[in-house]
Parts: C-alpha cells; sequence; structure tokens
C-alpha cells in the first residue's frame, strides 16, 4: 500500500490524520514539523506527503519547496492542509510546488477520497 | 468510512489549554510596550491552530469564536493594526473566555453564553468599530446545548435537455506536472461525473531530440455527457488551474440556475437585543468562570486536623519527554542483562563464583539506584506548571488595587514531583496575594519612602540538598514586629509579658485565628489563614519560613521534599525498634551522656546545646520501647530537630545511618497514629514507621501534663 | 412447547432461591471455640510473621506488617474477644480481610488460632445469638450454626475490625 508522511504541528490532528489514513491501509508516518518532515523523507521516500501550513522551525510551504527540489520528489504529490480560504495562501503554495490542497476542516472521508484521487 | 474523532478530543483539549498559556503569556509580554513580531506571531498561531482543531473536531462555537480573534492579531502581525492597550485587554479576556469554553466542553457542562456573547462583541466592536451580525452557529449554541454543524445546501436548478454535457479545453502549461499533478488523475475524477470522450492534440510535442519528459507538451479537448454543474468541473481542475488553460463550454446553451448555498439559521438570534447595545468596556465586569484546576484542596476535620490524601490529586495522567521514557527503557535493559548474569551464576553456584555474585549484585544495586533516579524523574515537572498563572494574577490584580508591581520568576525550570507541583499551588497563591494586598505599598508610598514607584515581587525556585526551595521575596513595608505582638496579645494568643525575637515574632502569623489585616480584603482574607498555609505544606513533608525587614520587604521561605514519595531520612534505633527521621527536619546530632541532660521540674529534661537549652523527647517513653541498655539509660544520642522554629531534641539509642526511603501510608489501611507520618519498608521485609516531629512533640506535651498532675 | 418453558421457568426460579439461601463461610479456631467469616471477605490465609509495633495503640492491634508493598495492620482476634491467652508458634495463622468502613475498604490481619474449613450454609439455619457475656461483644456477631456437633459463631467483619477511637485525639 502506499506510503504517505502526515507533518502537522498539532498532536490532535497529526494523530486524526494518521489514524484515518491507516485505517484505510495506508503505511503512514508522522512530522511533527517542517525540519521533521524534511528529515525523514529523505531517509525514505514517501509516496504522498500531507503537510499542514502554519507550523514552528519550518512551515508547510518551505517544506515543499526544499522537497521539491530533491530529485526524488519532483512529482511526488505533495498537499496542503490549510484552513484559509483565501487565494494567496493556495497560490504561494501552488508557486512552491504543491499539488494541491485540502481545506481544513475536512473530514475523514473528504481526506481518504483526496488522497485516493492522488495515489491511485 | 466512519472513524471516532472522540478519541482525538482529550488531546486536542490538553494541546488548547497549552496554547491558550503561551497565548496568555504573549499578550502579557506585548503589555510592556515594545512590539516585537516574533511574539504577536507565536500569539497568532496559538489562535490559528485552536481554530483548526475546533473546526476539525466539530467545536464550531470554538471555531467562531477564535476566527475572529485570529482575525485580529493577523492584522496586528502584519502591521496593518497598531497594539493597543484595549485590544490587548479584549484578547486576554478572550482567552479566558476561551479557557471556559473548552473546559465546560471537556467536562460536558453548558457553556456561558452570555460570557461568549460579550467578549465576541467586544473583540468585534475592536476589530471593525461595530458588531456585525452574529454567526449562525452561534446562536444555534445559545438555543441548544448540542453543537451542529453549519448547514450548506445548495439547491441546483436542473432543467431537462436532450444531450447534456461539456466541452473541456484543456491545455496544461509545460510546468504542470512539476507539481505533481497529472492529467491523466484529472480525467479519472472527470469520468465519475459522466462519460468522456477525448481527443489529443499533438501538435505542440517538439523534436524528439528536444522533448524534455518533464515537460507536459499534450492537449486535450474533451466531451464529457454529464448533468453536472460547471462548479463541479472547475473543483476538479482547481489545483491546476494557473498551470493550464482551462476552457468549460455548454454542450447545449441552457440556463443552468443555481442557488448560492444558504446557511441555515435555525433561530433567531436571541442575542440581537444583547448585541445591539455597546458592549461594555470595562471587560472586567463581567464574571467569567475562571476553570480551577482540579487541585487536592486539603480536608480539614473537625479538630482542624489537617486529613492529607497522600494519593495525588489532580489529573492522573502526565505528559512526559520521551528521552526521560528512553533513559528508563535503557537502564532496564542493563538490569535485564544484569539479572540474567546472577541466574546463571546461581545456577550451579560454587564458592569460587562468589566474587562474579557479588560484583553482579553490586551491579544491580546501581541499576537500581539509576531506575529508582529515572523513575521519579519521569514524574518531575519544571515548576513553571505552578508559576506560569502568576503573571497573570499579579497584573490583574496590581491593576485591581492601582498598585505597580513587577514579578520576576526565576528559577521556573526548577523540577518537582507532580504530586508537590499539584498541591503547592493553592499555599503560593495565598502568599503571592498577602504579598500583593500587604506587602508592596501604595506607589504614592513608595516614592515617599524613597523607593522605587514600581515595586518587585520575586518568585524563585531552586534545589539545595534535595529539597527544593521556593521563595517569595518582595521589596514591600515589611513585617512590624511590634504590631504583630501586640495583635497577638489582643487575641489572646500569647500572654502580655512575652518577650519575642524577631523570628519567633515573625511565626505568630502562622497561628490560627492571626490576621493582621485592619479588614479582611477580598484578595486575601478568604478566611483560609496562614496556618492553614502552614499546615498544607508541613503535610507535605516541607517546612515554611519567614524573613522579613521593616521597610525593605519580606521574604518568605519553603522548603519541600523534591518527591512526595521518597524521602531522604536518618533511621535510628529505640530499643528493639528502628525508626526514620526526616532529613528535612534534622538540624545535627549530638552524642550525650548522662551529665549534659538537666532535669527540670514540671517541664521535663533539657539539652544544653551551646547557649541554648532545648526539652528533650525520650522516645521510649513516649513510644512506650523498653530501652535496650536499661543501665545506661542516660547514655545514648539527641537528634536536634526543628519544629517551626523552635528545636526539641529527639532522644534515641543510636544513629543507624541515612537512608532514603519510600514513604507508605500506614493509614489507608490503619489508622493514623500520633507522631508517625508514614511508614516504610526496610531492606529486610520488615516495616519501619517514620516520625512526625510536631506530632512528637504534642505527645510528649501531653505527657508531661499529665505527669505534672498526677 | 408451553411446558418446556414451565419447567425451564420452574428451574430458573429454584436456582434463584437456591443462591439466596446460602452463604459460604470460612470457620477458623479461637481457643475452644469455631468462629466463621464471610469467604467473600477473606483475601488470603498467611502464617504468623513478626511485626512492627505500632505506639499507643490497644494491645491486640499488635502492629503492622508488609503485604507485598502495602502497610498492614493484625489484630490478634484472641486478645480483642479476650478468649484466651494469645500465644504464637508455628502454627498460628493470620486470615487476610478486606473490610468496609465508612465507604472505605481496608486490608487487616487477624491471628487466630488455626483455619478449619470453608462452610456452606442455609441462611434460614441461623439462629440468634443468646447473651454471652464478656466472652464476645455482641456487636459483630451475625449469629449462630449448628453444623454436625459444632457450634459456629458467625463474626460480622466490618464490625469486628472497626478500629476504636483512640483517646488523645487532641
Amino acid at each position: 500500500m502506499a506510503s504517505i508522511l502526515a507533518v502537522d504541528d498539532s498532536a490532535s490532528m497529526r494523530k486524526m490524520v494518521t489514524f484515518t489514513l491507516k485505517s484505510a491501509g495506508y503505511d503512514v508516518e508522522e512530522a511533527v514539523d517542517g525540519v521533521d518532515a524534511l528529515m525523514k523523507a529523505q531517509l525514505r521516500v514517501f509516496d504522498c506527503i500531507v503537510t499542514d501550513v502554519n507550523m514552528p522551525n519550518k512551515d508547510g510551504i518551505t517544506l515543499i519547496r526544499e522537497l521539491r527540489a530533491l530529485p526524488n520528489y519532483k512529482y511526488i504529490p505533495m498537499l496542503m492542509l490549510t484552513t484559509e480560504s483565501g487565494i494567496e495562501k493556495k497560490q504561494e503554495g501552488k508557486a512552491a510546488g504543491a499539488t494541491g490542497w485540502i481545506v481544513k476542516p475536512f473530514d475523514p472521508d473528504q481526506l481518504l477520497k483526496t488522497l485516493k484521487k492522488v495515489l491511485d | 468510512m466512519s472513524i471516532d474523532m472522540s478519541q482525538f478530543h482529550q488531546v486536542f483539549f490538553e494541546e488548547c489549554f497549552e496554547g491558550l498559556e503561551a497565548m496568555e503569556s504573549g499578550l502579557l509580554d506585548l503589555n510592556t510596550g515594545d512590539i516585537d513580531s516574533e511574539v504577536i506571531n507565536t500569539i497568532f498561531r496559538g489562535a490559528h491552530s485552536i481554530k483548526g482543531g475546533s473546526g476539525t473536531f466539530g467545536f464550531s462555537a470554538v471555531a467562531d469564536f477564535t476566527h475572529i480573534m485570529e482575525t485580529l492579531l493577523d492584522q496586528m502581525r502584519d502591521g496593518r493594526r497598531p497594539v493597543t492597550q484595549p485590544a490587548v485587554d479584549v484578547l486576554l479576556g478572550s482567552v479566558d473566555c476561551l479557557r471556559a469554553m473548552l473546559t465546560a466542553i471537556q467536562s460536558d457542562d453548558p457553556i456561558d453564553s452570555v460570557a461568549v456573547v460579550v467578549y465576541q462583541s467586544a473583540l468585534e466592536i475592536e476589530l471593525n468599530g461595530s458588531v456585525k451580525e452574529s454567526s449562525p452557529s452561534i446562536s444555534q449554541e445559545i438555543t441548544g446545548a448540542v453543537e451542529e454543524e453549519e448547514v450548506n445546501e445548495e439547491i441546483y436548478n436542473e432543467d431537462e435537455a436532450a444531450e447534456q454535457g461539456w466541452r473541456i479545453a484543456f491545455s496544461p502549461y509545460l510546468d504542470l506536472l512539476k507539481t505533481g499533478n497529472d492529467p491523466v488523475r484529472l480525467f479519472r475524477e472527470l469520468a465519475e461525473l459522466g462519460e468522456y470522450t477525448a481527443s489529443v492534440n499533438t501538435r505542440d510535442i517538439p523534436d524528439f531530440d528536444d522533448i524534455d519528459p518533464e515537460e507536459c507538451n499534450l492537449s486535450w479537448t474533451l466531451k464529457l455527457l454529464s448533468q453536472c454543474t460547471i462548479e463541479e468541473i472547475n473543483e476538479i481542475f482547481s489545483w491546476v488551474e494557473g498551470d493550464c488553460e482551462l476552457d468549460i463550454q455548454a454542450l447545449i446553451k441552457k440556463e443552468a440556475k443555481s442557488i448560492p448555498p444558504s446557511k441555515q439559521i435555525k433561530s433567531e438570534p436571541v442575542i440581537e437585543s444583547l448585541v445591539s447595545s455597546p458592549a461594555p468596556t470595562d471587560i472586567s465586569l463581567v464574571n467569567i468562570q475562571q476553570p480551577t484546576n482540579a487541585t487536592n484542596t486539603p480536608r480539614v476535620d473537625a479538630g482542624g486536623e489537617l486529613l492529607i490524601d497522600r494519593r495525588s490529586g489532580g489529573s492522573s495522567s502526565i505528559r512526559v519527554d520521551t528521552a526521560k521514557i528512553d533513559a528508563l527503557i535503557n537502564i532496564v535493559g542493563e538490569v535485564v542483562i544484569t539479572q540474567s548474569m546472577l541466574g546463571l551464576v546461581g545456577e550451579n553456584f560454587s564458592m569460587d563464583q562468589l566474587a562474579q555474585l557479588k560484583r553482579g549484585l553490586s551491579q544491580l544495586e546501581r541499576h537500581t539506584r539509576d531506575m529508582q533516579q529515572s523513575v521519579m524523574n519521569i514524574r518531575m515537572l519544571p515548576i513553571n506548571f505552578v508559576f506560569s498563572r502568576f503573571p497573570r494574577l499579579v497584573h490583574d490584580i496590581s491593576a485591581k488595587l492601582n498598585k505597580k508591581i513587577d514579578l520576576k520568576l526565576v528559577g521556573e525550570s526548577t523540577e518537582v514531583d507532580k504530586a508537590v507541583v499539584e498541591l503547592i499551588n493553592d499555599p503560593l497563591v495565598h502568599l503571592i496575594r498577602n504579598s500583593l494586598d500587604h506587602g508592596i505599598e501604595m506607589p504614592e508610598d513608595r516614592i515617599a519612602a524613597g523607593k522605587p514607584e514600581i515595586g518587585t515581587i520575586e518568585l524563585k525556585a531552586y534545589h539545595r540538598g534535595g529539597h527544593i526551595v521556593i521563595e517569595i521575596i518582595d521589596d514591600g513595608r515589611g513585617l512590624d514586629k511590634n504590631k504583630l505582638i501586640s495583635k497577638a496579645i489582643e487575641k489572646g494568643l500569647i500572654n502580655e509579658n512575652s518577650i519575642l525575637n524577631d523570628k519567633q515574632a515573625f511565626e505568630l502569623i502562622f497561628m490560627p485565628g492571626f490576621s493582621t489585616a485592619e479588614s479582611v480584603t477580598d484578595i486575601s482574607g478568604r478566611g483560609v489563614g496562614m496556618d492553614v498555609v502552614r499546615k498544607n505544606i508541613q503535610a507535605l513533608g516541607g517546612n515554611i519560613e519567614i524573613l522579613s525587614e521593616l521597610g525593605q520587604g519580606t521574604t518568605i521561605s519553603i522548603h519541600l521534599p523534591l518527591t512526595l514519595a521518597i524521602i531522604d531520612g536518618q533511621s535510628v534505633a529505640v530499643g528493639e525498634e528502628t525508626y526514620i527521621v526526616p532529613l528535612v527536619s534534622i538540624i545535627e546530632s549530638v552524642n550525650i551522656t548522662e551529665d549534659m541532660l538537666n532535669k527540670v521540674a514540671g517541664k521535663g529534661e533539657t539539652f544544653r546545646l551551646r547557649n541554648q537549652y532545648i526539652p528533650i523527647i525520650r522516645m521510649h517513653e513516649i513510644f512506650n520501647v523498653q530501652p535496650k541498655n536499661k543501665i545506661r539509660a542516660n547514655e545514648g544520642v539527641i537528634v536536634v530537630v526543628e519544629r517551626q522554629g523552635v528545636l526539641c531534641g529527639l532522644f534515641v539509642d543510636e544513629l543507624l545511618g541515612p537512608h532514603q526511603v519510600v514513604v507508605k501510608s500506614l493509614e489507608a489501611n490503619y489508622r493514623r497514629v500520633e507522631g508517625v507520618s508514614g511508614a516504610t519498608i526496610l531492606g529486610d521485609g520488615s516495616v519501619a514507621l517514620i516520625l512526625d516531629v510536631p506530632g512528637l512533640v504534642r505527645l510528649s506535651n501531653r505527657q508531661l501534663s499529665t505527669n505534672t498532675s498526677l | 412447547m408451553a411446558q418446556q418453558s414451565e419447567i425451564k421457568d420452574m428451574g430458573k426460579s429454584h436456582y434463584h432461591t437456591e443462591q439466596d439461601k446460602t452463604s459460604q463461610y470460612l470457620s477458623f479456631t479461637l481457643g475452644n471455640e469455631e468462629y466463621g467469616v464471610d469467604i467473600l471477605s477473606v483475601q488470603e490465609i498467611r502464617s504468623w510473621e513478626p511485626v512492627s509495633r505500632i505506639p499507643n495503640v490497644p494491645s491486640y492491634e499488635k502492629g503492622v506488617v508488609n503485604l507485598r508493598g502495602s502497610i498492614v495492620p493484625i489484630i490478634d482476634l484472641r486478645e480483642k474477644l479476650r478468649i484466651k491467652f494469645a500465644d504464637y508458634t508455628s502454627l498460628t495463622v493470620v486470615v487476610v480481610l478486606q473490610t468496609t468502613d465508612d465507604n472505605k475498604t481496608r486490608t487487616m490481619g487477624v491471628v487466630v488460632d488455626s483455619v478449619s474449613d470453608v462452610i456452606t450454609i442455609n441462611k434460614t439455619e441461623i439462629q440468634n445469638t443468646p447473651d454471652f457475656g464478656a466472652k464476645a461483644n455482641n456487636e459483630f456477631i451475625n449469629g449462630l450454626i449448628s453444623l454436625d456437633d459444632r457450634m459456629i459463631i458467625l463474626l460480622n467483619v466490618d464490625k469486628l475490625l472497626k478500629l476504636e477511637e483512640l483517646e488523645s485525639t487532641l
């Protein structure tokens, strides 16, 4: 099954996302911020990255930008979890290389549907 | 699939409370005038996180409330809005309100909706200068306790048509693939909407030599037969908007009416009337139920004796640094190794393996000590858990009193057992309130006395010799020894001819029924006197002392054992029995002979220690133990202990050495015994009693009075 | 079908009354008498081991022992009930009981001469106690039962083990 790296500094969100994805059979690893994620993403190549945007130490958009620069992650789908419905964040994300976004709050089914879209 | 979200709620609530604390201390820092964008950013992130989480977990009232805070803070961090005192005050109040909301939700209690509306309006006024119509979800909250999601209905008006569908011209730009997007995926999604046929345009593919596989040179024209709306198609292409050219035309021109989503308003906002009137600018009028931490308030029985439940009160969970757990796991690993080594030695033991056995046992002893240390460490929390609420407390109360007071925290990372953290909170609050109310003078008085206008209270914590010391140091008016004495005489607590030194005079404060305040103010005089504070602290195995200089200030010093479960003790022999004297009470020990003791008629025995005569308590007598050596009954050891500023000597047979002992409750299965604070299990499996010095003194006094009355 | 369910019902109620009717007691000896305590309150039976003395408590509260990490008091029933002079031999037994007092559950050990067996008795057969006088306090006796040739005095554990208030409560 596909592997996903779930990145969020909020433990409750992270746990929820991980639980949801694992229940659907995905292989999920967690990271607590951009720095942690960047390190983990280089220890193994994930099939997909799902990341929160607002995080300390390194935010989600910077993370995506830096991952895109790595040869293994050129085409890997990367999704932002963003609460901001404003267009600027999304555009900023796209410019950094994000594949797409999921707007918070989302329910587990939405998350799974989106991932299914991106991973099959 | 339905996933039970409630399993994440607890973590979410904990995160929120932590976030609120961070926001609060950030806001208090903002107060001091300098605008630090990093601080504002932290506060903003706090609100943002809570908003996001609460939305995800379905707490829409919280999400909506926090959203306004977030908007305000966002403007502040961008520089679009100045940081003003009123704005900070509103935000501080909103933090309280949020805290109360979350506490209520967490314990399944109704939310104080009036407070929510007031603060929400205050935030909106701050934001817009006026109050908007309340959002529907808040009105739902108020009319019903059950939280419901917003209902988002889209009503489509579908007309009949023959061939309904769309023609989609899709030309991705070269870089579309570089965001991980894939046209094939998009087409798959379109397939879910209906049937499509696609024709691909290859005109733009460069020559073979020039092809870059990372670029997308294809474009397509698709015909989608579907009753879907244009919005649904746009939705599918939403991620690649800007990375492509997209042209969608209806196959057959018709009017596709779509009514924009309406939000169901379940009830007429009852709060309109409240909201339309200008919100009170003095937010402090609103009484928000501050959630009190579930502290273990010590019970006092009819006789005024303190009943303390040694089992730690408060929450029964703890967050631990994983490093501490890893350290413990390592040690346990070592124990396993040592244990199997000893097992091997024991299997076919012969005396020539004695050295190995000894080595193994001493290793095991080391590991056990390390494990004990490690486990105790896990229960340790930085005292900041207690200290962190004081900046806010001092800020609020000093404002109320119109005094200028600066609170300094020193050593807030000092670690202390979780049980201590929970039980020290109330006494500290009481003491700091005293300092605020009676200690620090009004600004005018300070200036007149040649002191800086702003008073300072220093809240300090540090480790010293196996104990934690917490000090409250203020530069206020100090204690007036004479005033204390006359007050005590007035209350009949002491004889009018009593002569007391400074230290003894300060001790008067701890007598039950004593209060120097002319009137019991609402701040500090809640009927809980210093005697109860002292009892609390002693029940924890600690001590409290006061030092003061008139006109200069007062220092209150609290000594506590690092952990309640384990204490340092001195093992002593009394006859055949072994008792443990808590090290925290011991001043020194002296070997004595017959001639060093003096009998004083009606007052028992005393012992001369340098320039003082201290009373003796014969442990054999008060505990009814046969002395080992009847002939030399006056030879032994005096253990000099201190109790509330007064010294006395425990007469025992010999010292058996210092011991770290695990405290076990005697009361759990048995009864409270005067002079005994608990029990411990010694290495040989037998039980040794841990002595309670104040209790011993009481026993001794009682015996003396029965003896003299005979 | 109707017959079957009738029988079933009969069986259930029959069983049900059986449950109510009987109870089990652990019987033990103190001096020349036999006593019993509700088996549900018995945690375990141990042989006598030296206790650590507690000062200034009634002499029948012998002291405390370490029972797997908990401090448990040991009460000598022979002394408390003033039955005979209590001696401690290798055969002396401690019955560890669970007792409830004011919503608090304690574990306490009682010293007895020897343990006999577990007896099952019909509740209807429990007789009221005549006045024993000095030998035992009627307060903590639930009743008497005759079993073959034996007379067994049934004790109420909670009342038996309720601790005396000490005078010095200053």
